[in-house]
């Protein structure tokens, strides 16, 4: 599978989550807070904390512990909070 | 301890702003809670402090005045309390009223007009003017009006913050104490009330318990017609700042809030909160104290919301709750003395505008108990109304 | 109405479907994972197959969450959202059932530290479910630390993707607490012991150090975890003077208990103790049709964890009218997995001294960022006193996770008795988009 991680094409595997592929290219944080806009990544990786939230294919606030990839998925950097584009 | 003039039951917004007043004018206070301190209908509200969803009447007047006075009394008491205590999040961010149909569209130009008789500042605007106030607002706007004078504060820190003034002055404030009943001394004037923590001494006691005033009026013998209104709200998760700038609401929320019926009805309420969460109300159900969340209603309020705010579709709902408004079955707000039995006032009835009203509401109850001359004329609340005593058994 | 619907497809859940199933009754078997197995079977979701069956009579609803419960005439409605985590775009189903199982389990317990906010700080659990379903490991040399043994498999996990585990500090001293603990403990554990002894072996194969009464007490790092301070604890768990120590890891994970996911089980209004939901021995929670097993009735393993499940799929396959035999052994594996619990519990109690170790500047709210200070301070000085107050004064819970992470340490640090049950109220059980709740649902 193909997906886009901040506009760079790379391969994933069916059954990874966006977690699983972000923490495998090495990235250890994929947003940033809104009241300081301290780096987050993962924390509870069962989808307790929200802490790993992820902008998917235009939409924040997704969990990237929780999300399997699909080929073709646009994986974004969160900063904040974001409005759907 | 010295006996308190005062017993205000019931530590929410309006038992608060009572308290506060009370305590300005010099007099001893002591507020009880059964519960926690601003627990129940106070911290189930989105905080409105509006003049724009009321038509001309006695309402209006009690809403103008406390639109006035909530930045008075905030500013007072960041004097005297300094600016941490005294922190509200006010906002007089305005509001903004669309119709998106031309029935609705009609029905909100000769409101609007009404209001502007009064000496409301309400602004007919163009659909294009509403966009650029409001840029993620459905374009099928039909017709605007812009409120100005709305405003919004949070409900909790706001309580808290008068509560703490009655007590930098002396008064006191105890959760977790429930008044059972009062005494009455020989002429039958109450002369203190009965807890589950022991009876404490007082000349007055104030009914500010809000959806729960009539079981506390027919235990001290003095039954008044106050019933509770189901209300649920959604919250998203937080969003950018700007997204939704003012109070947009749905033309028809001024139907829903005058009316009666028992049934569920929903209209659109969208804003924004300082913490960036959206709120989406509101619903009214008259279903008692029954807090089941019902799904139905959380999705008409969805499905409203997102007609007025396409953008939010995609944005996730984090949590949902519910609260109870208090009401009396002429809708207007219950403020004063009970002739039935001396010492008991009462405050409450203020549905879904307590917290708007309860500046104006404080001030109104302590120059009614000290025998200033109040601002707002206080006969349209006075306790002794036929929709409020009579029919007392059904109550 | 006729089909028995369990959330939650870990070993309780898995179990009760398996029990309902073969009484013959229909199941609904609901889960948010892509597989069946939940935290402690967790399969690598990169392998083609899946490593268990179920009976023909069990559906599988996978990667579905229960967003929201509530009551309808005869039962209760669970409203359902099937496809990619957290929408939108995903489908929705509200099913109506007279015997609902609740099997939704527990997630790790974290205390707040100084630079627990910092990325490779993780829960022992992410550490786990990373390491088994995706083959990733959370850091090239890790430390852990926690108490209580689930620290030990979680060791092993790492080793097998290829981490240095620097060391599994327990803040406990299990040994004066649990094996000189007199009575049923021991014994009722004993399978559990054997299995714990096994990881223990290969730890010490491995060369990982296991200190007691120590922990991990500060995370430093700019932007991510470089190294942390680990520090010797007192019995009350406060630092002992001087014995602070700089250890440079790439990762911590912590772990300090459970916390089981309570949404459901307070939406549909069971009784619960001490944090836990009550269930009598058929596995009833105080509802009628409702019943919970595992992890949401107490802590104490997958083997108990599947026996209440078997007996909860059996108690409510008889409320639909099936006739199962009653499920002896798993009675008996349940009483004696009972003991076993409490002595766990027993055996690994959180010390109030974790409070010693924050700061004024310590995020005790990860989401809405609020510190140990603000906490305190707006707590003590607006007198809040009820927990739905202390949230909207600090706004400490109110954020995306609902104070999932941090209602328990809220709680305690404040000092306010109900904001533990009042952060666990989350009628929105799981976040769903706004567009999502508008749509009709398929009955």
């Amino acid at each position: 599978m193909k997906v886009r991680i901040d506009g760079e094409e790379t391969t994933a595997l069916e059954g990874q989550t966006v977690a699983g592929v972000l923490l495998g290219r090495g990235l250890t944080s994929w947003r940033t807070t809104r009241g300081s806009g301290r780096p987050r990544g993962v924390f509870c990786g069962i989808g307790v904390c929200f802490d790993c939230l992820v902008v998917v294919n235009g939409v924040a606030d997704v969990r990237a512990c929780q999300r399997l990839v699909r080929d073709g998925d646009d994986i974004r950097v969160q900063h904040g909070a974001e409005l759907p584009s | 301890m010295v006996s308190p003039d005062v017993v205000v039951a019931g530590a929410g917004m309006i038992g608060a702003a009572c308290a506060e007043a009370l305590s300005a004018a010099g007099l001893e206070v002591t507020v009880l809670d059964r519960g926690a301190i601003a627990a129940g209908t106070t911290a189930a509200g989105e905080g409105n402090v509006l003049v724009s969803d009321k038509a001309p009447g006695p309402e209006l007047e009690l809403a103008r005045v406390s639109r006035r006075r909530w930045p008075e009394l905030l500013a007072a008491l960041r004097e005297e309390l300094g600016p941490a205590l005294a922190e509200a999040e006010w906002e007089a961010k305005g509001g903004l009223v669309v119709a998106t149909t031309p029935d609705a569209a009609a029905s909100l130009s000769r409101f609007a007009a009404a209001q502007r008789a009064v000496g409301i500042r309400a602004d007919e605007i163009a659909p294009a003017d509403a966009a650029a106030l409001e840029p993620h607002l459905t374009r099928k706007v039909t017709a605007a009006v812009h409120y100005p004078e709305d405003a919004q504060l949070q409900p909790v820190l706001a309580a808290t913050t008068l509560l703490a003034a009655v007590r930098a002055r002396g008064g006191e404030v105890r959760a977790g104490t429930e008044v059972l009943g009062v005494t009455r001394d020989s002429a039958g004037r109450v002369s203190g009330v009965r807890t589950d923590r022991g009876t404490i001494a007082c000349r007055a006691v104030v009914n500010a318990c809000g959806p729960w005033a009539g079981s506390f009026a027919a235990r001290v013998g003095a039954p008044i017609n106050v019933l509770p209104r189901r209300g649920m709200i959604l919250v998203t998760g937080p969003l950018p700042p700007g997204t939704v700038r003012r109070k947009v609401y749905d033309a028809d929320y001024v139907g829903a809030v005058a009316s009666g019926e028992a049934d569920l009805q929903t209209s659109t309420v969208v804003e924004s909160t300082r913490a960036g969460t959206v709120l989406i109300g509101s619903s009214r159900e008259r279903v008692g104290f029954d807090d089941t969340v019902r799904i139905d209603v959380l999705r008409e309020l969805a499905r409203k919301a997102v007609a007025l705010f396409p953008v939010l579709a995609d944005v996730p709902v984090m949590r949902a709750y519910g609260g109870f408004r208090p009401y009396a079955p002429d809708h207007l707000p219950v403020i004063g003395a009970d002739p039935r039995l001396p010492g008991l006032w009462h405050a409450t009835g203020h549905e879904g505008a307590g917290i708007g009203l309860a500046a104006a509401t404080g001030r109104l109850l302590a120059d009614l108990f000290t025998g200033a001359v109040p601002e707002v004329d206080p006969e349209p609340f006075r306790v002794d109304r036929a929709a409020v005593i009579d029919g007392e058994a059904a109550a | 109405m006729s089909r028995v619907v369990v959330v939650g497809a870990g070993p309780a859940g898995m179990a009760a479907a398996r029990a309902a199933a073969q009484a013959g009754t229909d199941v609904l078997l609901i889960d948010s994972g892509a597989r069946l197995g939940g935290q402690y079977h967790r399969q690598d979701t990169r392998a083609g197959t899946e490593r268990f069956t179920l009976p023909a009579r069990v559906e599988h609803l996978a990667e579905s969450v229960v967003w929201a419960l509530e009551p309808v005439a005869g039962g209760h409605r669970v409203h359902v959202r099937t496809g990619p985590a957290d929408g939108p775009g995903r489908s929705g189903r509200s099913i109506d059932t007279p015997a609902l199982v609740l099997a939704t389990g527990a997630f790790d317990r974290a205390l707040p530290f100084p630079g627990w906010d910092l990325p490779g700080v993780f829960t022992a659990g992410a550490a786990q479910a990373l390491a088994k379903g995706q083959g990733v490991r959370v850091g090239e040399r890790v430390l852990l630390a926690g108490t209580g043994p689930f620290l030990l498999p979680v060791a092993r996990s790492l080793l097998d993707v290829g981490a240095e585990v620097a060391g599994v500090l327990e803040a406990g001293d299990p040994v004066t607490g649990w094996l000189a603990r007199p009575g049923g403990g021991l014994s009722a554990g004993i399978g559990k012991l054997g299995e714990l002894a096994g990881y223990a072996s290969v730890l010490a194969r491995q060369r990982v150090p296991y200190r007691r009464r120590t922990t991990v007490i500060e995370a430093h790092g700019t932007d991510r975890v470089e190294s942390v301070t680990t520090a010797r604890l007192r019995p009350d768990w406060t630092v002992v003077p001087g014995s602070a120590r700089r250890v440079e890891v790439d990762a911590v994970c912590v772990g300090f208990g459970f916390t089981p996911q309570l949404e459901l089980a307070v939406a549909a209004r069971c009784a619960l103790a001490d944090g836990f939901v009550t269930v009598d021995a058929a596995q009833a929670t105080s509802v009628p049709g409702v019943f919970a097993a595992g992890e949401l009735t107490g802590i104490g393993g997958a083997e108990l964890s599947a026996a209440e499940g078997e007996i909860a799929g059996a108690s409510a396959a008889r409320l639909l009218g099936a006739h199962p035999a009653p499920p002896v052994r798993a009675l008996r594996k349940a009483r004696r997995g009972r003991r076993f619990a409490a002595a766990l519990d027993a055996a690994y109690p959180v010390r109030d001294g974790w409070r010693t170790w924050l700061r004024e500047d310590t995020l005790v709210c990860r989401c809405e960022e609020v510190t140990y200070g603000e906490l305190r301070g707006a707590a003590r000085e607006r007198e809040v006193c009820g927990g739905r107050a202390l949230k909207l004064v600090t706004r400490a819970g109110l954020g995306p996770c609902q104070g999932r992470v941090c209602g328990r340490a809220v709680a305690e640090l404040t000092g306010i008795p109900d904001a533990a049950a009042t952060f666990a109220r989350r009628p929105i059980a799981a976040p769903i988009r706004l567009g999502e709740l508008a749509e009709e649902p398929t009955l």
